[in-house]
């Protein structure tokens, strides 16, 4: 049984196979639409994400598939005390595969352990959330046209933003990577990250605390909020949120085809003014998500019934 | 040095790291084994500055000493027999232990769910650094 805890649960070639899968459902969506006929997905959500929750569950729909859960751990069993490990036994029973987000991060991986269906991880605490990977990846291979040969620039929160980890790491395993690292001091990539993953590959990287700086040589631009829920102590939230914000001015310093990410949801981070440049695709990556999900569910189903993913 | 007399059959484990020597000792579950055990903290050392040391009188039998290298990889362990050093060795590190460690992340899962082990993987041989399974925090 293949579950997705972290991004790097797939390797190269089933990566290569799920964004390929992904750009065939772009293009002509119907031919997939009955692909999950008769086929249950539980999103068990012991905490609120509205926009992962809907991405999963408008995915499994346009499989011709249906859906059950929950969206926050109130309305679970969990509020009366019963583990991850049971819950996931009983849902084993009840549905084909399951998304499961959690405040604590691992709880994806012990429901993983105890499970009969295949469970992605839909976002454990601030640890690793791999469809938004999935997502950031097919963003990137669909307006980039490619992987290698790339100045990525991550930008705000730097430190708790497991997206920015999580696509860092995915991103090292390509060719001629280079890295911009812009944040305030205290909102700097973990040094563990550097150390393991790009001191280790001896991957460039450059840490910067000055956007318009950055700007100019990036390829992409992977703008992050800074999340109040990261942080213990709201002080502290409240003097770094607005570190950097992106505005028209900012983005006129940038290449022609450079891309602006996000992983959304945007508070104000990015100036509402740049939604029409059209590099500003972060609204396109939402709707990339749902089928890099798609993609994804075909693919753990396939496997469950003993296709091999490739 | 502070001299605590030669042992005649027994384990010393030096080179601890300056502090460490009761964890070791909490592991070992010295208190209640029984056996003789002198801890030497802070001891001068050539090689370390300060170090701690454990000396225990009598054997551990069904230990895996090299477990020990989970709270301290820079550690060694002499086996003493007849008042002679007859083995020196630096522990391997093993490459998955269970409930040797416990994961301080309040984030982790570990943290409310129960009746799971608390499992941590070696992911930095060099440095003796050990993850969470779970939450991937380091130990150290």
């Amino acid at each position: 049984m293949r579950h997705i805890i972290s991004p790097n649960d797939l390797n190269l070639s089933e990566l290569d196979e799920l964004l390929n899968l992904a750009e065939d459902i772009i293009k002509d969506p119907k031919k997939y639409s009955e692909a999950c006929h008769r086929k249950k997905l539980a999103t068990l959500f012991y905490e609120p994400s509205t926009r992962t929750r809907l991405s999963f569950e408008a995915a499994m729909l346009n499989l011709g598939g249906s859906v059950l859960g929950f969206s926050s751990g109130d309305a679970s069993s969990a509020a009366k005390g019963e583990s991850v490990a049971d819950t996931i036994r009983v849902i084993s029973s009840y549905a084909d595969i399951c998304a499961i987000r959690h405040p604590k991060e691992g709880a994806p991986y012990v429901a993983s352990l105890h499970s009969s269906i295949p469970i992605i991880n839909a976002g454990d605490g601030g640890h690793n959330h791999p469809t938004q990977t999935f997502t950031d990846l097919l963003t990137i291979k669909n307006l980039k046209g490619r992987f290698e040969n790339l100045t990525v620039g991550f930008c705000g929160d730097l430190k708790f933003g497991r997206t920015v980890h999580s696509l860092i790491v995915a991103l090292s395993r390509y060719k001629n990577i280079n890295f911009v690292l812009i944040s305030p001091d205290e909102l700097k990539v973990p040094q563990y990250i550097k150390d393991e993953v790009l001191n280790a590959q001896n991957i460039p990287y450059k840490e910067l605390r000055s956007l318009e700086e950055a700007i100019p040589s990036l390829d992409i631009l992977y703008m992050t909020r800074v999340q109040k829920e990261r942080f213990f102590n709201e002080e502290d939230y409240i003097r770094l949120k607005d570190t950097y914000i992106l505005n028209s001015k900012k983005l006129s310093l940038a290449k022609e085809d450079m891309l602006v990410l996000h992983p959304l949801p945007r508070v104000n981070e990015i100036a509402v003014e740049v939604d029409e440049d059209p590099r500003a695709v972060y609204f396109k990556q939402a709707q990339f998500g749902v089928y890099v999900r798609m993609a994804l569910i075909i693919l753990l189903l396939r496997e469950s019934e003993g296709r091999p993913i490739c | 040095m502070l001299n605590i007399g030669v042992l005649n059959q027994g384990i010393v484990i030096d080179h601890i790291k300056v502090g460490g020597a009761m964890k070791i000792y909490t592991y070992l579950d010295l208190e209640n084994i029984d056996v003789s055990v002198a801890i030497i903290k802070n001891a001068r050392s050539n090689k370390m500055g300060r170090k701690d040391i454990i000396k225990i009188e009598g054997t551990l039998n069904g230990i895996n000493l090299d477990i020990l290298g989970v709270l301290d990889h820079k550690i060694t362990i002499n086996i003493i027999e007849n008042g002679e050093i007859i083995e020196k060795k630096n522990p391997t590190l093993p490459l998955h232990v269970e409930n040797v460690l416990k994961c301080k992340n309040p984030r982790c899962i570990t943290s409310i769910e129960r009746g799971i082990p608390h499992s941590f993987r070696l992911t930095d041989k060099e440095n003796g650094t050990y993850r969470c399974v779970y939450c991937e925090q380091s130990a150290k």
